[in-house]
């Protein structure tokens, strides 16, 4: 039943509070509602009424379908009233209750004649309420008088008509196209709505025409649009209309780049805005074409108006992910906006010079942002501590300052989701410094010493107890961790016994003293504690043969072999009984999660709880799958997984694509396929693969995919032999073969009877960045000079014209596979030279350093300096071939 | 990006975040609770800032929400990340001085609520659908001022009229009580 929407709250000092709206009921309102059949109208009174109406569904409440129905039979009465406020409410009322297409019949006839008053109003309203409601055949039946109402003299009338036909292009899109004439004469109106409205439309009419929007831009542009909004959209369209133009090749002048600059002067700022906005987002802007829409925008950094120091710092924070060079003539406005009253912006400026500062300003932002960080949300802070943890990976020398500034804001108030973006910053910081690790973990252990949060407390100590005994002391962690079993919950407490145990394993020397920590334990008050520490005091205790070490090691430090998600409706499914839970027998298929929720996963942040979460993709998943089929066990340790190649266009039947993985010997082709048809079932799903373009593999084995059911992925496996220890490269062409059974939709079975067909999918390369793994160095130049000088390979590469230095940069990044180190992918915009440091490990466990310097003449010819050391030399002359061969 | 501005939602709250009058034009929010979570989540955002003067502006849930208090009522508009700001701005403004107009200056929860339909009707008259329909408050006023009573009464003889509806409607709760 009804409940009384505005509830009399306990707080006496809302007793005093008037609302017109106080106590009021559905059900009473609906009484209310029936004065609306009166023979004698009283206008103000249905005014009233229809005001608590749309209240009453305004505040969330809905009425039902007979309760809507009655309402709207009795509100079309009304149209006999003669009093234009109530007539008002009337339309808007039906517009709320949005009838069903049979009762619409009731109101058309009167709206109709609405439509064709003298008065203006009555005539804009109806053609609103009455394009809202109806459908296509009575659409035909009024369209005469909606292509007159686009031409009226009153604008209001005409505003009305087109921006009806905006939404009816949606469901009737072949009789609005008919209306483009009188559209066409829309634009030319004076009135400055009108003439918006109507350029929307005619935009949206002849949008899959590509000549005519650019016809439509080309006459526009010259001139003649008044309103600031529909030379908004004119720049909008504008911008489309380049973008097509480059897609379809056409290269030179960029058209219409003119135009955007000249909207930079215009009188309004949406405008200036919208034409800065555009000329950043342009592809492959220039500096040239940047700098004027940069100014404008330096401009409004300092306007008094915290919307356009908003709008401005936001533009630009896109433009420094991409030209952080451009913008660094803004830093001195930038900083200043950090003390902005208005925090969203003031973190965006943090975020943006986090991007465009240098490595010297690092330490003075730090201080800034310190005094900043007190007073501003938390959601917010995330943001700064993601920007510092990216600075920190392009800046690894800087991981001292930068540590001590996530440390210390670890130690102040902050929410949940605050302290884990911190922890992960700072274990992200870790793992890819490895300088950064033992003060990375004293800062956590500080952390758990007095940390309220359960999660954040097991995952470090889980963290701490796989890193901390490769440390150079690992004794030091012992107190910090003990001290948990004392302090904290039971969770925590189970937690940090699994880690002592991890410690007093790996650590000889500590093996007696953890044994007489966890013996303390047993006598725990809570069963899991105690059960952990007795497990791992009988593991431990063993000092035996190498068998059992390695036993226990797996047990300690190897993962579960099977997905958590199976193993957990494998222990659901279990029912009790003589047979014990057989492990083995829990599925090892990964049934990935339906297509939807891929994508994103893919975003999802790094750091502690991202690598336990995703069991098949990221090299330890990989890892993790391989071994546990037997046919690949004998290959060996996996030496690098590519990223998923697409085989496959987005949209079609089945959706494949492949991952790479290198062993010493072997490579093993990984077909992640997927069903996108509810219809069918596939069976015996297998890749035949022709390697006949590729001369040094030859295929040992294949596995197939037994089954295929729509929308659950799974793997098909193909193995090639190849010279061991050998970077050799080649193509393959791949067609899916397998058998289709029609599945009935109903039931979801299976026909028994099957059709076997075959699926011709893209060709998949094997190239010499396959054999590279990307690992980062922190010290360039140590690493640098560590290698011998002797092994050095220097050549000389012309690459030809190309569009810009960052474009061929790019192209050896790529075609080598190696990580940039230093910041060094990015490259200021108008640069003519730059040094690109990349460093990585070959196939065969080689360390490899590149210097590449390149060079750009006035013709864009680009020139390449490649300069290698290697800690051997077979692999440095490898590089040289595998550039001059790309 | 290539569709005219649209505007995803007016949001009228009071001090407290309790609804005055929404009008939602997006599919984001299908629900009235996936909705009182988005309105709860923007005025505790912008709950401590001072947007008495100037329109302010924040990023929320990937979308731009831009705003301006005054006394007990907060006015919210919406728009979608990659929206221009100042067009949006432009909205706020139009509803902002409209109300103020139709109010007569007098812009609290308790006027807004005695002249409810002067707002509904004024979102109405500012938006069509997401789509700016006009932004000027005056014309917005106008449109939906003219239409909100009997045009033949004057407006001096309106508002007393409504009090004493008011007044009459108070006595009548006070008396039930």
């Amino acid at each position: 039943m009804a409940q009384p929407l505005v509830k009399k709250d306990d707080d006496h000092d809302d007793e005093l509070e008037y609302s017109p709206f106080m106590g009021i009921e559905k059900g009473a309102v609906l009484q209310e509602a029936r004065v609306f059949n009166d023979p004698q109208v009283d206008p103000r009174r249905c005014s009233q009424v229809i005001t608590k109406l749309l209240y009453l569904l305004n505040q969330g409440e809905s009425f039902t379908k007979v309760e809507a129905t009655e309402v709207f039979f009795s509100v079309t009465k009304l149209f006999q009233s003669k009093d234009t406020g109530l007539r008002r409410m009337v339309y808007l009322i039906i517009k709320e209750l949005s009838p069903s297409s049979d009762e619409v019949i009731i109101v058309t006839s009167s709206l109709m004649k609405d439509m064709n008053s003298k008065i203006d109003m009555y005539r804009a309203n109806a053609i609103r309420v009455l394009c809202r409601i109806i459908d296509g055949t009575l659409l035909t039946q009024i369209e005469r008088y909606l292509k007159q109402a686009i031409v009226d003299k009153n604008p209001v009338v005409s505003s009305a008509a087109l921006v009806s036909g905006l939404h009816l292009l949606k469901t009737n899109p072949e009789i609005v196209k008919r209306w483009s004439n009188e559209v066409q004469e829309g634009i030319q109106s004076r009135s400055a709505l009108v003439q918006f409205h109507a350029l929307a439309l005619l935009h949206q009419i002849r949008q899959n025409d590509r000549l005519a929007v650019s016809k439509l831009v080309g006459s526009l542009t010259r001139g003649s649009v008044r309103s600031p909004l529909a030379q908004c959209l004119l720049i909008r369209y504008t911008s489309q209309v380049i973008r097509d133009m480059a897609n379809h090749g056409q290269s030179g002048e960029r058209p219409f780049y003119e135009f955007l600059e000249s909207c930079l002067r215009h009188k309004a700022e949406m405008v200036i805005l919208e034409a800065a906005r555009a000329i950043t987002e342009l592809d492959g802007v220039t500096s040239r074409e940047l700098t004027p829409a940069i100014t404008v925008l330096q401009l409004f950094l300092s306007s008094p108006r915290p919307v356009l120091r908003f709008a401005a710092v936001r533009t630009l924070n896109k433009v420094a992910m991409t030209h952080p060079m451009a913008v660094t003539n803004c830093n001195i406005d930038m900083e200043s906006l950090i003390s902005d009253q208005n925090r969203s912006i003031a973190t965006l400026a943090i975020t943006t010079l986090l991007k465009t500062g240098n490595e010297s300003s690092v330490e003075r932002l730090m201080k800034q942002i310190t005094n900043f960080m007190s007073d501003i949300a938390d959601e917010f802070k995330i943001v700064v501590v993601e920007a510092i943890r990216s600075l920190c990976v392009k800046f690894p020398l800087k991981y001292r300052s930068l540590m001590t500034f996530l440390s210390n804001i670890l130690r102040e108030e902050g929410g949940f989701e605050y302290k884990r973006a911190i922890v992960d910053s700072i274990v992200t910081i870790i793992r890819d410094i490895p300088d950064a690790k033992e003060s990375g973990l004293l800062h956590l252990c500080e952390f758990i010493e007095d940390c309220e949060f359960t999660y954040l407390s097991t995952q470090i100590l889980h963290f701490l107890g796989i890193e901390g005994p490769n440390t150079s002391d690992p004794s030091k962690y012992i107190r910090y961790i003990y001290n948990r079993v004392h302090l904290e919950n039971a969770t925590v407490r189970a937690a940090a016994v699994s880690t002592l145990a991890k410690f007093g394993f790996m650590v000889e020397s500590l093996k007696p003293r953890i044994t007489v920590l966890l013996k303390r334990c047993i006598y725990d008050s809570d069963d899991e504690v105690r059960d952990r520490a007795t497990l791992y005091l009988s593991v431990l205790g063993g000092d035996g043969t190498v068998d059992t070490d390695k036993e226990s090691k797996d047990f300690l430090f190897g993962s579960l072999e099977v997905p958590l998600v199976n193993m957990e409706t494998s222990l659901k499914n279990y029912e009790p009984s003589e047979e014990a839970f057989d492990i083995n027998s829990v599925p090892k298929e990964v049934k990935s999660q339906p297509l939807a929720e891929k994508k994103a996963q893919g975003k999802k942040p790094t750091g502690l709880g991202a690598p336990p979460a995703a069991p098949a993709s990221g090299f330890d998943g990989y890892e993790k799958l391989l071994s546990s089929i037997p046919e690949f066990t004998a290959f060996g340790k996996l030496f690098k997984s590519s990223l998923p190649v697409e085989l496959t266009e987005a949209e079609t039947e089945y959706a494949v694509d492949v991952v790479k993985h290198i062993f010493d010997s072997h490579v093993v082709f990984q077909y992640n396929c997927t069903n996108t048809i509810p219809e069918q079932l596939l069976e015996r799903v297998n890749v035949i693969v022709d390697a006949s373009e590729a001369e040094e593999f030859s295929e040992v084995t294949s596995k197939a995919l037994n089954s295929l059911p729509y929308d659950s992925p799974g793997q098909a496996f193909v193995v090639f032999e190849k010279p061991a220890g050998v970077p050799a490269i080649g193509k393959f062409s791949n067609t899916l073969t397998f058998v289709v059974k029609e599945v009935d939709p109903s039931t979801g079975e299976a026909e028994d009877d099957g059709v076997e067909d075959e699926y011709q999918l893209e060709d998949l390369e094997v190239v010499a960045g396959d054999y590279m793994v990307k690992v980062g160095v922190s010290n360039f130049r140590n690493a640098w000079e560590s290698l011998d000088e002797e092994d050095e390979r220097v050549d000389e590469y012309g690459l030809g014209q190309r569009d810009s230095l960052g474009e061929a940069v790019k192209a050896v990044i790529d075609l080598l596979g190696m990580q940039t180190c230093e910041g060094t992918e990015t490259i200021p915009l108008n640069a003519r030279s730059h040094t690109c440091l990349l460093s990585g490990v070959y196939i065969g466990n080689v360390k490899v350093l590149v210097r590449a310097q390149f060079g750009m003449d006035s013709s864009k010819d680009i020139a390449m300096k490649l300069t290698v050391r290697a800690e051997d030399v077979s692999v440095a002359e490898a590089i040289h071939e595998i550039v001059a061969s790309g | 990006m290539e569709l005219p501005p649209k505007v995803k939602n007016i949001l009228l709250l009071d001090s407290e975040g309790k609804r005055v009058a929404v009008k939602y034009y997006s599919d984001d929010w299908p629900t009235n609770s996936a909705k009182e979570a988005f309105e709860k989540s923007v005025f505790t955002a912008t709950q401590k800032t001072n947007a008495r003067t100037e329109v302010e502006v924040t990023a929320l849930e990937n979308n731009i929400v831009l705003y301006k208090f005054v006394q007990d009522l907060h006015f919210f508009v919406t728009g979608g990340e990659e929206e221009n700001e100042l067009i949006l701005a432009s909205v706020l403004e139009g509803l902002f001085d409209a109300v103020t107009l139709l109010l007569r200056g007098n812009v609290d929860k308790r006027e807004a609520l005695d002249n409810l339909d002067l707002i509904f009707l004024c979102f109405d008259e500012i938006i069509d659908g997401g789509i700016v329909l006009e932004t000027d408050a005056n014309v917005i006023a106008g449109k939906a001022g003219i239409n909100s009573a009997d045009p033949n009464a004057p407006l001096s003889e309106q508002t007393i009229s409504q009090a004493l509806a008011t007044a009459r409607e108070h006595l009548t709760r006070s008396l039930m009580k």
